[in-house]
Protein backbone atom coordinates (compact mmCIF):
# COMPACT_ATOMS: atom_id res chain seq x y z
CA UNK A 1 0.00 0.00 0.00
CA UNK A 2 0.93 3.47 -1.09
CA UNK A 3 0.21 6.43 1.06
CA UNK A 4 0.96 10.29 0.49
CA UNK A 5 0.35 12.15 3.57
CA UNK A 6 0.19 16.20 3.24
CA UNK A 7 2.75 16.47 -0.42
CA UNK A 8 3.14 20.33 -0.86
CA UNK A 9 5.49 20.83 -3.38
CA UNK A 10 6.76 24.38 -5.12
CA UNK A 11 8.94 25.53 -7.74
CA UNK A 12 10.01 29.65 -9.22
CA UNK A 13 7.52 30.56 -6.76
CA UNK A 14 4.46 28.88 -7.85
CA UNK A 15 2.68 26.13 -5.69
CA UNK A 16 2.37 22.47 -7.61
CA UNK A 17 1.44 20.52 -5.25
CA UNK A 18 -0.90 21.25 -2.44
CA UNK A 19 -1.56 19.58 0.54
CA UNK A 20 -1.86 16.22 -1.43
CA UNK A 21 -3.44 13.22 0.38
CA UNK A 22 -3.82 9.69 -1.10
CA UNK A 23 -3.77 6.19 -0.15
CA UNK A 24 -3.21 3.66 -3.06
CA UNK A 25 -4.57 0.07 -1.98
CA UNK A 26 -2.49 -3.06 -3.02
CA UNK A 27 -3.55 -4.65 -6.22
CA UNK A 28 -5.74 -1.43 -7.48
CA UNK A 29 -6.09 -0.06 -10.91
CA UNK A 30 -5.96 3.84 -10.54
CA UNK A 31 -6.08 6.60 -13.03
CA UNK A 32 -5.34 10.04 -12.05
CA UNK A 33 -6.83 12.90 -14.52
CA UNK A 34 -7.05 16.56 -14.36
CA UNK A 35 -5.87 19.61 -16.53
CA UNK A 36 -2.31 19.96 -18.14
CA UNK A 37 -0.60 21.90 -15.48
CA UNK A 38 -2.50 20.24 -12.76
CA UNK A 39 0.64 19.11 -11.06
CA UNK A 40 0.03 14.94 -12.00
CA UNK A 41 3.44 14.43 -13.35
CA UNK A 42 4.90 15.94 -10.57
CA UNK A 43 2.96 13.69 -8.20
CA UNK A 44 4.13 10.85 -9.93
CA UNK A 45 7.78 12.09 -9.52
CA UNK A 46 7.57 12.52 -6.26
CA UNK A 47 6.31 8.95 -5.91
CA UNK A 48 9.19 7.76 -8.00
CA UNK A 49 11.54 9.83 -5.76
CA UNK A 50 12.69 11.91 -8.87
CA UNK A 51 11.30 15.44 -7.18
CA UNK A 52 11.37 15.20 -3.30
CA UNK A 53 8.69 17.52 -1.93
CA UNK A 54 9.00 20.11 0.34
CA UNK A 55 6.82 18.78 3.19
CA UNK A 56 4.71 15.69 3.73
CA UNK A 57 5.61 12.09 3.32
CA UNK A 58 5.12 8.81 1.51
CA UNK A 59 3.98 5.50 2.70
CA UNK A 60 5.21 2.15 1.12
CA UNK A 61 3.67 -1.04 3.01
CA UNK A 62 3.82 1.69 6.32
CA UNK A 63 7.59 2.26 6.26
CA UNK A 64 8.30 6.18 5.21
CA UNK A 65 10.04 6.26 2.07
CA UNK A 66 10.55 9.54 1.98
CA UNK A 67 13.74 10.19 2.15
CA UNK A 68 14.79 7.35 -0.23
CA UNK A 69 16.36 7.42 -3.09
CA UNK A 70 14.94 6.41 -6.56
CA UNK A 71 17.52 3.80 -6.65
CA UNK A 72 16.29 2.43 -3.06
CA UNK A 73 12.29 3.20 -4.06
CA UNK A 74 13.29 1.08 -7.30
CA UNK A 75 14.49 -2.08 -5.50
CA UNK A 76 11.77 -1.66 -2.46
CA UNK A 77 9.30 -2.27 -5.92
CA UNK A 78 8.61 1.55 -7.48
CA UNK A 79 8.51 1.15 -11.30
CA UNK A 80 8.03 4.23 -13.05
CA UNK A 81 7.24 4.80 -17.43
CA UNK A 82 8.83 8.09 -18.22
CA UNK A 83 5.99 10.74 -20.22
CA UNK A 84 8.97 10.88 -22.83
CA UNK A 85 11.14 8.31 -22.63
CA UNK A 86 14.85 8.74 -22.56
CA UNK A 87 17.66 8.17 -25.35
CA UNK A 88 20.97 6.17 -25.08
CA UNK A 89 23.48 5.95 -27.82
CA UNK A 90 24.91 2.33 -27.84
CA UNK A 91 22.60 0.67 -25.23
CA UNK A 92 20.37 -1.67 -26.64
CA UNK A 93 16.45 -2.38 -25.86
CA UNK A 94 17.79 -5.81 -24.70
CA UNK A 95 20.76 -4.07 -22.34
CA UNK A 96 17.61 -1.91 -21.38
CA UNK A 97 14.87 -4.51 -20.98
CA UNK A 98 17.90 -6.99 -19.34
CA UNK A 99 18.56 -3.96 -16.59
CA UNK A 100 15.26 -3.66 -15.85
CA UNK A 101 14.42 -7.26 -14.71
CA UNK A 102 17.24 -7.69 -12.36
CA UNK A 103 18.73 -10.67 -13.71
CA UNK A 104 20.32 -11.88 -16.90
CA UNK A 105 18.06 -12.02 -19.32
CA UNK A 106 18.17 -14.24 -22.85
CA UNK A 107 17.14 -12.64 -26.05
CA UNK A 108 14.12 -14.65 -26.38
CA UNK A 109 12.98 -13.57 -23.11
CA UNK A 110 13.44 -9.82 -24.11
CA UNK A 111 11.76 -10.44 -26.85
CA UNK A 112 8.53 -11.75 -25.19
CA UNK A 113 8.34 -8.35 -23.95
CA UNK A 114 8.49 -6.28 -26.77
CA UNK A 115 5.92 -8.45 -28.54
CA UNK A 116 3.62 -8.16 -25.75
CA UNK A 117 3.85 -3.89 -26.41
CA UNK A 118 3.59 -4.73 -30.48
CA UNK A 119 7.05 -4.62 -31.58
CA UNK A 120 8.17 -7.13 -33.67
CA UNK A 121 11.15 -8.60 -31.29
CA UNK A 122 13.76 -9.66 -33.94
CA UNK A 123 13.53 -6.18 -35.44
CA UNK A 124 14.32 -4.27 -32.41
CA UNK A 125 16.11 -6.49 -29.76
CA UNK A 126 19.65 -5.30 -30.90
CA UNK A 127 18.71 -2.03 -31.87
CA UNK A 128 20.26 0.90 -29.75
CA UNK A 129 18.00 2.75 -27.79
CA UNK A 130 18.70 6.01 -29.55
CA UNK A 131 17.17 8.98 -31.90
CA UNK A 132 17.31 6.65 -34.98
CA UNK A 133 13.69 4.75 -32.86
CA UNK A 134 10.41 6.78 -33.55
CA UNK A 135 8.66 8.71 -30.50
CA UNK A 136 6.16 5.41 -30.70
CA UNK A 137 8.94 2.65 -30.91
CA UNK A 138 10.35 4.41 -27.94
CA UNK A 139 7.43 4.41 -25.65
CA UNK A 140 6.80 0.82 -26.31
CA UNK A 141 10.10 -0.13 -24.89
CA UNK A 142 9.55 2.22 -21.96
CA UNK A 143 6.66 -0.07 -21.42
CA UNK A 144 8.24 -3.26 -21.93
CA UNK A 145 11.13 -2.37 -19.57
CA UNK A 146 8.68 -1.60 -16.59
CA UNK A 147 6.79 -4.69 -17.77
CA UNK A 148 10.12 -6.49 -17.13
CA UNK A 149 10.73 -4.85 -13.64
CA UNK A 150 7.70 -6.92 -12.08
CA UNK A 151 7.49 -4.49 -8.98
CA UNK A 152 4.60 -4.00 -6.68
CA UNK A 153 3.92 -0.67 -7.97
CA UNK A 154 4.08 0.92 -11.39
CA UNK A 155 3.45 4.32 -12.99
CA UNK A 156 2.67 5.43 -16.24
CA UNK A 157 3.24 8.82 -17.01
CA UNK A 158 0.81 9.38 -20.05
CA UNK A 159 1.47 6.39 -21.31
CA UNK A 160 -1.19 6.84 -24.68
CA UNK A 161 0.99 9.75 -25.82
CA UNK A 162 3.11 8.79 -28.69
CA UNK A 163 1.01 5.54 -29.33
CA UNK A 164 0.39 6.41 -32.43
CA UNK A 165 0.06 3.50 -34.69
CA UNK A 166 -0.27 0.84 -32.48
CA UNK A 167 -4.24 0.10 -32.06
CA UNK A 168 -5.26 1.81 -28.43
CA UNK A 169 -6.63 -1.98 -27.23
CA UNK A 170 -3.71 -3.60 -27.37
CA UNK A 171 -2.36 -0.52 -24.48
CA UNK A 172 -5.39 -1.75 -22.58
CA UNK A 173 -4.47 -5.31 -22.94
CA UNK A 174 -1.16 -4.52 -21.49
CA UNK A 175 -1.92 -3.04 -18.39
CA UNK A 176 -5.34 -5.55 -17.47
CA UNK A 177 -2.52 -8.59 -17.68
CA UNK A 178 0.14 -6.80 -16.09
CA UNK A 179 -2.75 -6.11 -13.20
CA UNK A 180 -3.79 -9.57 -13.31
CA UNK A 181 -0.75 -11.65 -13.64
CA UNK A 182 1.76 -9.90 -11.14
CA UNK A 183 -1.38 -8.13 -9.12
CA UNK A 184 0.23 -5.32 -8.79
CA UNK A 185 -0.83 -1.45 -8.20
CA UNK A 186 -1.43 0.14 -11.19
CA UNK A 187 -1.28 4.02 -11.49
CA UNK A 188 -1.80 5.83 -14.87
CA UNK A 189 -1.47 9.10 -15.44
CA UNK A 190 -4.31 9.96 -18.31
CA UNK A 191 -6.55 11.71 -20.29
CA UNK A 192 -7.65 8.64 -22.38
CA UNK A 193 -11.27 8.15 -22.08
CA UNK A 194 -10.79 4.13 -22.25
CA UNK A 195 -8.00 4.04 -19.52
CA UNK A 196 -10.48 5.66 -17.06
CA UNK A 197 -13.02 3.10 -18.00
CA UNK A 198 -10.85 0.39 -16.96
CA UNK A 199 -9.81 2.24 -13.68
CA UNK A 200 -11.32 0.75 -10.10
CA UNK A 201 -10.38 4.46 -9.20
CA UNK A 202 -10.40 7.77 -10.57
CA UNK A 203 -8.59 10.69 -9.09
CA UNK A 204 -8.49 14.11 -10.64
CA UNK A 205 -5.81 16.54 -9.57
CA UNK A 206 -6.54 19.97 -10.65
CA UNK A 207 -4.86 23.02 -9.49
CA UNK A 208 -1.81 20.66 -7.33
CA UNK A 209 -5.02 19.36 -5.15
CA UNK A 210 -7.30 16.38 -5.24
CA UNK A 211 -10.40 17.72 -6.50
CA UNK A 212 -12.38 14.43 -6.80
CA UNK A 213 -11.75 10.76 -5.52
CA UNK A 214 -13.68 7.72 -6.35
CA UNK A 215 -15.23 4.70 -7.59
CA UNK A 216 -14.81 5.60 -12.09
CA UNK A 217 -19.13 5.15 -11.83
CA UNK A 218 -19.11 8.07 -9.35
CA UNK A 219 -16.47 10.31 -11.32
CA UNK A 220 -16.34 9.40 -14.67
CA UNK A 221 -20.49 10.96 -15.26
CA UNK A 222 -19.69 14.35 -13.69
CA UNK A 223 -15.87 14.79 -14.95
CA UNK A 224 -17.55 14.46 -18.43
CA UNK A 225 -20.36 16.69 -17.56
CA UNK A 226 -18.07 19.24 -16.40
CA UNK A 227 -15.46 19.04 -18.87
CA UNK A 228 -18.00 19.08 -22.15
CA UNK A 229 -16.48 21.80 -24.22
CA UNK A 230 -12.90 21.18 -23.24
CA UNK A 231 -10.27 19.42 -25.02
CA UNK A 232 -8.43 17.86 -21.96
CA UNK A 233 -10.31 14.60 -21.76
CA UNK A 234 -9.61 12.60 -25.50
CA UNK A 235 -11.82 10.19 -27.11
CA UNK A 236 -10.95 6.09 -27.03
CA UNK A 237 -9.31 6.05 -30.86
CA UNK A 238 -6.17 7.87 -30.29
CA UNK B 1 59.50 -17.97 -25.90
CA UNK B 2 57.19 -15.54 -24.35
CA UNK B 3 57.23 -14.58 -20.79
CA UNK B 4 53.48 -14.25 -19.10
CA UNK B 5 53.35 -10.41 -19.37
CA UNK B 6 53.94 -10.89 -23.09
CA UNK B 7 51.10 -13.45 -23.10
CA UNK B 8 48.83 -10.76 -21.39
CA UNK B 9 49.31 -8.15 -23.24
CA UNK B 10 48.71 -10.35 -26.33
CA UNK B 11 45.71 -11.59 -25.64
CA UNK B 12 44.48 -8.12 -24.22
CA UNK B 13 45.10 -6.63 -27.94
CA UNK B 14 44.73 -9.58 -30.25
CA UNK B 15 42.66 -12.41 -27.91
CA UNK B 16 45.91 -14.36 -29.22
CA UNK B 17 47.40 -16.13 -25.81
CA UNK B 18 50.41 -18.05 -27.90
CA UNK B 19 52.07 -18.07 -31.08
CA UNK B 20 50.01 -19.48 -33.42
CA UNK B 21 51.37 -22.30 -35.50
CA UNK B 22 49.34 -20.96 -38.46
CA UNK B 23 47.60 -18.07 -40.62
CA UNK B 24 49.82 -14.92 -41.21
CA UNK B 25 51.14 -12.82 -38.41
CA UNK B 26 54.11 -11.07 -37.28
CA UNK B 27 54.43 -10.27 -33.34
CA UNK B 28 56.77 -7.50 -32.35
CA UNK B 29 58.09 -7.13 -29.02
CA UNK B 30 60.18 -4.49 -27.67
CA UNK B 31 61.33 -3.36 -31.25
CA UNK B 32 61.73 -7.21 -32.00
CA UNK B 33 60.46 -10.26 -34.34
CA UNK B 34 58.71 -12.86 -31.92
CA UNK B 35 57.75 -14.75 -34.44
CA UNK B 36 56.40 -14.68 -38.26
CA UNK B 37 54.53 -17.00 -40.53
CA UNK B 38 53.66 -15.86 -43.99
CA UNK B 39 50.69 -17.83 -45.83
CA UNK B 40 50.02 -19.06 -49.42
CA UNK B 41 48.01 -15.78 -50.22
CA UNK B 42 49.58 -13.27 -47.46
CA UNK B 43 53.69 -12.59 -47.40
CA UNK B 44 54.65 -10.75 -44.25
CA UNK B 45 58.76 -9.75 -45.61
CA UNK B 46 60.83 -7.76 -43.29
CA UNK B 47 61.99 -4.45 -45.14
CA UNK B 48 65.85 -4.40 -46.15
CA UNK B 49 66.64 -1.73 -43.57
CA UNK B 50 64.73 -3.36 -40.36
CA UNK B 51 62.40 -0.98 -40.11
CA UNK B 52 59.35 -2.99 -40.34
CA UNK B 53 57.42 -5.36 -42.81
CA UNK B 54 55.46 -5.40 -46.09
CA UNK B 55 52.73 -7.33 -45.86
CA UNK B 56 51.84 -8.54 -49.98
CA UNK B 57 48.00 -9.80 -50.19
CA UNK B 58 47.44 -11.13 -53.40
CA UNK B 59 44.62 -10.86 -55.56
CA UNK B 60 41.05 -12.67 -54.99
CA UNK B 61 42.31 -13.91 -51.37
CA UNK B 62 39.49 -14.38 -49.44
CA UNK B 63 38.73 -14.43 -45.61
CA UNK B 64 41.74 -14.25 -44.30
CA UNK B 65 43.19 -12.74 -41.55
CA UNK B 66 46.54 -11.17 -40.50
CA UNK B 67 47.79 -10.50 -37.04
CA UNK B 68 50.36 -8.44 -36.21
CA UNK B 69 50.33 -7.03 -32.30
CA UNK B 70 53.13 -5.06 -31.15
CA UNK B 71 54.30 -5.03 -27.79
CA UNK B 72 56.63 -3.25 -25.37
CA UNK B 73 57.39 -4.88 -21.85
CA UNK B 74 60.22 -2.84 -21.29
CA UNK B 75 60.89 0.97 -19.33
CA UNK B 76 62.86 3.02 -21.97
CA UNK B 77 62.26 1.51 -25.31
CA UNK B 78 61.29 4.43 -28.31
CA UNK B 79 60.12 1.71 -31.04
CA UNK B 80 59.08 2.70 -34.55
CA UNK B 81 58.42 0.93 -37.18
CA UNK B 82 56.89 1.24 -40.74
CA UNK B 83 54.16 -1.34 -42.02
CA UNK B 84 52.77 -1.04 -45.31
CA UNK B 85 49.99 -3.33 -46.41
CA UNK B 86 49.36 -4.20 -50.40
CA UNK B 87 45.98 -5.77 -50.82
CA UNK B 88 45.46 -6.99 -54.34
CA UNK B 89 42.31 -6.13 -56.59
CA UNK B 90 39.43 -8.23 -54.70
CA UNK B 91 41.09 -9.51 -51.64
CA UNK B 92 38.64 -9.64 -48.70
CA UNK B 93 40.51 -9.34 -45.37
CA UNK B 94 40.67 -8.96 -41.59
CA UNK B 95 44.00 -7.25 -40.08
CA UNK B 96 44.32 -7.18 -36.27
CA UNK B 97 46.83 -4.58 -35.10
CA UNK B 98 47.49 -2.74 -31.88
CA UNK B 99 49.82 -2.76 -29.55
CA UNK B 100 50.61 -2.80 -25.49
CA UNK B 101 53.20 -1.45 -23.53
CA UNK B 102 53.44 -2.68 -19.84
CA UNK B 103 56.04 -0.06 -18.29
CA UNK B 104 57.05 -1.11 -14.90
CA UNK B 105 59.73 1.07 -14.89
CA UNK B 106 60.85 4.84 -14.50
CA UNK B 107 61.48 5.97 -18.29
CA UNK B 108 59.29 6.54 -21.17
CA UNK B 109 58.36 3.41 -23.24
CA UNK B 110 56.93 4.85 -27.07
CA UNK B 111 55.57 3.02 -29.57
CA UNK B 112 55.04 4.60 -33.10
CA UNK B 113 53.28 2.34 -35.47
CA UNK B 114 52.95 3.83 -39.04
CA UNK B 115 50.61 2.16 -40.91
CA UNK B 116 50.00 2.47 -44.87
CA UNK B 117 47.19 1.06 -46.99
CA UNK B 118 47.42 0.37 -50.55
CA UNK B 119 43.75 -1.35 -51.10
CA UNK B 120 43.48 -2.36 -54.50
CA UNK B 121 40.34 -2.32 -56.31
CA UNK B 122 37.00 -3.82 -55.04
CA UNK B 123 39.10 -5.06 -52.35
CA UNK B 124 37.99 -5.00 -49.00
CA UNK B 125 39.68 -4.87 -45.42
CA UNK B 126 38.52 -5.22 -41.77
CA UNK B 127 41.21 -3.09 -39.86
CA UNK B 128 41.24 -3.87 -36.32
CA UNK B 129 43.23 -1.91 -34.17
CA UNK B 130 43.39 -2.09 -29.95
CA UNK B 131 46.14 0.01 -27.27
CA UNK B 132 46.50 -0.46 -24.04
CA UNK B 133 49.04 1.07 -21.51
CA UNK B 134 49.62 -1.01 -17.81
CA UNK B 135 52.55 -1.60 -15.86
CA UNK B 136 52.62 0.56 -12.14
CA UNK B 137 55.97 2.34 -13.01
CA UNK B 138 56.29 6.23 -13.61
CA UNK B 139 57.42 5.95 -16.95
CA UNK B 140 54.83 7.14 -19.24
CA UNK B 141 53.13 5.22 -22.07
CA UNK B 142 52.69 6.78 -25.23
CA UNK B 143 51.54 5.45 -28.30
CA UNK B 144 51.19 6.86 -31.33
CA UNK B 145 49.59 5.55 -34.19
CA UNK B 146 49.60 6.86 -37.95
CA UNK B 147 46.98 5.08 -40.56
CA UNK B 148 47.42 5.93 -44.08
CA UNK B 149 44.88 5.24 -46.98
CA UNK B 150 44.67 4.70 -50.47
CA UNK B 151 41.90 3.23 -51.82
CA UNK B 152 41.73 2.30 -55.10
CA UNK B 153 38.17 2.26 -57.14
CA UNK B 154 35.17 0.18 -55.47
CA UNK B 155 37.87 -0.28 -52.74
CA UNK B 156 36.21 -0.95 -49.09
CA UNK B 157 38.39 -0.16 -45.85
CA UNK B 158 36.46 -0.23 -42.42
CA UNK B 159 39.13 0.60 -39.52
CA UNK B 160 37.92 0.41 -35.73
CA UNK B 161 40.09 1.64 -33.50
CA UNK B 162 40.11 1.47 -29.24
CA UNK B 163 41.86 3.26 -26.56
CA UNK B 164 40.05 2.57 -23.30
CA UNK B 165 42.39 2.15 -20.79
CA UNK B 166 46.47 2.55 -19.20
CA UNK B 167 47.67 5.36 -22.07
CA UNK B 168 49.25 8.07 -20.61
CA UNK B 169 49.80 10.50 -24.32
CA UNK B 170 48.75 9.42 -27.66
CA UNK B 171 48.38 11.35 -31.00
CA UNK B 172 46.22 9.29 -33.71
CA UNK B 173 46.64 10.56 -37.41
CA UNK B 174 44.53 9.24 -40.15
CA UNK B 175 44.12 9.52 -44.02
CA UNK B 176 43.00 8.30 -46.28
CA UNK B 177 42.91 9.66 -50.57
CA UNK B 178 40.03 7.70 -52.18
CA UNK B 179 39.40 7.15 -55.43
CA UNK B 180 35.72 6.51 -57.75
CA UNK B 181 33.47 4.26 -55.69
CA UNK B 182 36.06 3.91 -52.42
CA UNK B 183 34.64 3.93 -49.24
CA UNK B 184 36.53 4.02 -45.85
CA UNK B 185 34.97 3.71 -42.84
CA UNK B 186 36.69 4.76 -38.86
CA UNK B 187 35.49 4.25 -36.06
CA UNK B 188 37.02 5.26 -33.22
CA UNK B 189 36.49 4.87 -29.06
CA UNK B 190 38.72 6.33 -26.68
CA UNK B 191 39.12 6.90 -23.02
CA UNK B 192 41.12 8.72 -21.17
CA UNK B 193 41.42 9.59 -17.48
CA UNK B 194 44.19 10.59 -14.65
CA UNK B 195 46.25 13.37 -16.89
CA UNK B 196 46.28 11.63 -20.17
CA UNK B 197 46.23 13.39 -23.51
CA UNK B 198 44.99 11.99 -26.57
CA UNK B 199 44.66 13.72 -30.20
CA UNK B 200 43.29 12.70 -33.08
CA UNK B 201 43.74 13.87 -36.73
CA UNK B 202 41.54 12.72 -39.89
CA UNK B 203 42.55 14.11 -43.31
CA UNK B 204 40.60 12.31 -45.54
CA UNK B 205 40.62 14.02 -49.44
CA UNK B 206 37.49 11.79 -51.72
CA UNK B 207 39.09 12.57 -54.90
CA UNK B 208 36.74 9.86 -56.72
CA UNK B 209 33.02 10.18 -57.88
CA UNK B 210 30.82 8.13 -55.85
CA UNK B 211 33.93 7.77 -52.97
CA UNK B 212 32.34 8.39 -49.50
CA UNK B 213 33.54 8.44 -45.34
CA UNK B 214 32.34 8.20 -42.48
CA UNK B 215 34.33 9.37 -39.07
CA UNK B 216 32.70 8.39 -36.22
CA UNK B 217 34.39 9.57 -32.79
CA UNK B 218 32.83 8.34 -29.58
CA UNK B 219 34.83 9.67 -26.46
CA UNK B 220 35.06 10.07 -22.15
CA UNK B 221 37.28 12.03 -20.30
CA UNK B 222 37.11 12.06 -16.69
CA UNK B 223 39.39 13.21 -14.36
CA UNK B 224 41.65 15.85 -15.81
CA UNK B 225 42.44 14.26 -18.87
CA UNK B 226 42.72 16.16 -22.38
CA UNK B 227 41.08 15.27 -25.59
CA UNK B 228 41.73 17.08 -28.64
CA UNK B 229 39.45 16.18 -32.46
CA UNK B 230 40.65 17.41 -35.74
CA UNK B 231 39.00 15.99 -38.73
CA UNK B 232 38.93 17.49 -42.05
CA UNK B 233 36.86 15.95 -45.20
CA UNK B 234 38.04 17.56 -48.71
CA UNK B 235 35.31 17.22 -51.27
CA UNK B 236 36.42 17.17 -54.94
CA UNK B 237 33.66 14.71 -56.45
CA UNK B 238 30.61 13.88 -56.39
CA UNK B 239 31.20 12.57 -53.12
CA UNK B 240 29.78 11.90 -49.74
CA UNK B 241 31.81 12.94 -46.15
CA UNK B 242 30.04 12.38 -42.99
CA UNK B 243 32.11 13.20 -39.62
CA UNK B 244 30.90 12.56 -35.90
CA UNK B 245 32.42 13.49 -32.92
CA UNK B 246 30.30 12.47 -29.88
CA UNK B 247 32.19 12.87 -26.53
CA UNK B 248 31.08 12.62 -22.67
CA UNK B 249 32.99 14.72 -20.16
CA UNK B 250 33.60 14.10 -16.57
CA UNK B 251 35.24 15.44 -13.72
CA UNK B 252 37.36 17.85 -14.91
CA UNK B 253 37.80 16.24 -18.46
CA UNK B 254 37.96 18.69 -21.31
CA UNK B 255 37.25 17.95 -25.13
CA UNK B 256 37.68 19.78 -27.87
CA UNK B 257 36.93 19.19 -31.32
CA UNK B 258 38.00 21.16 -34.22
CA UNK B 259 36.11 20.12 -37.63
CA UNK B 260 36.62 20.92 -40.63
CA UNK B 261 35.05 20.41 -43.71
CA UNK B 262 35.87 21.84 -47.40
CA UNK B 263 33.73 21.04 -50.81
CA UNK B 264 35.61 21.47 -54.21
CA UNK B 265 32.93 20.30 -56.18
CA UNK B 266 29.41 21.96 -56.16
CA UNK B 267 28.43 17.69 -55.80
CA UNK B 268 29.82 17.00 -52.92
CA UNK B 269 28.34 16.13 -49.48
CA UNK B 270 29.99 16.77 -46.47
CA UNK B 271 28.52 16.91 -43.11
CA UNK B 272 30.01 17.21 -39.93
CA UNK B 273 28.17 16.54 -36.54
CA UNK B 274 29.93 16.97 -32.92
CA UNK B 275 28.11 16.90 -29.71
CA UNK B 276 30.04 17.29 -26.12
CA UNK B 277 28.62 16.80 -22.52
CA UNK B 278 27.84 15.29 -19.79
CA UNK B 279 25.86 12.50 -19.03
CA UNK B 280 22.62 13.78 -19.05
CA UNK B 281 20.90 13.77 -15.78
CA UNK B 282 17.28 12.20 -17.68
CA UNK B 283 19.78 9.02 -18.56
CA UNK B 284 21.05 8.52 -15.17
CA UNK B 285 17.67 8.89 -13.58
CA UNK B 286 15.78 6.54 -16.04
CA UNK B 287 18.24 3.73 -15.31
CA UNK B 288 18.50 4.37 -11.12
CA UNK B 289 14.11 3.80 -11.84
CA UNK B 290 15.52 0.24 -13.13
CA UNK B 291 16.70 -0.13 -9.44
CA UNK B 292 20.68 0.80 -10.76
CA UNK B 293 22.63 3.02 -8.10
CA UNK B 294 24.11 6.59 -9.93
CA UNK B 295 27.63 5.10 -10.19
CA UNK B 296 26.28 1.79 -11.83
CA UNK B 297 23.89 3.99 -13.68
CA UNK B 298 26.96 5.88 -15.06
CA UNK B 299 28.92 2.98 -15.41
CA UNK B 300 26.08 1.00 -17.94
CA UNK B 301 26.17 4.33 -19.97
CA UNK B 302 29.66 4.98 -20.57
CA UNK B 303 29.96 1.34 -20.87
CA UNK B 304 26.89 1.38 -23.73
CA UNK B 305 28.63 4.53 -25.12
CA UNK B 306 32.08 2.96 -26.17
CA UNK B 307 30.54 -0.56 -26.67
Amino acid sequence: MLELRNISFSADGKQILNNINLTIDDAKFIVITGPNGGGKSTLAKVIAGIITPDSGQILLDGQDITNWSITERARAGVSFAFQQPVRFKGVTVHDLITLASGRDLSAAAACEYLSEVGLCAKDYIDREVNASLSGGELKRIEIATVMARKTKLTIFDEPEAGIDLWSFKNLIDVFEKMHREIKASILIISHQERILNIADQVVVISGGSVAKIGAKEDVLPELFHVSTGCRYFQGGNA
Amino acid sequence: MMDDVIKNLLSEISDMTEIPVNGAFNIRGNGASLGRNSTENIQIVPKPNGSGIDIYIQPGTKDEHVHIPALITESGVHDLVYNDFHIGEGADVTIVAGCGIHNCGNEESLHEGIHRFYVGKNAKVRYLEKHIGEGDGNGKRIINPQTHIEGAENSYLEMDTVQLKGVDSTKRISSAKLQAGATVVIKEKIMTHGNQTAETAFDVILEGAGSSAKLISRSVAKDHSYQLFRSKIVGNSDCYGHSECDAIIMDDGIVAAEPEIVANNVDATLIHEAAIGKIAGDQLTKLMTLGLTEAEAEAQIINGFLK
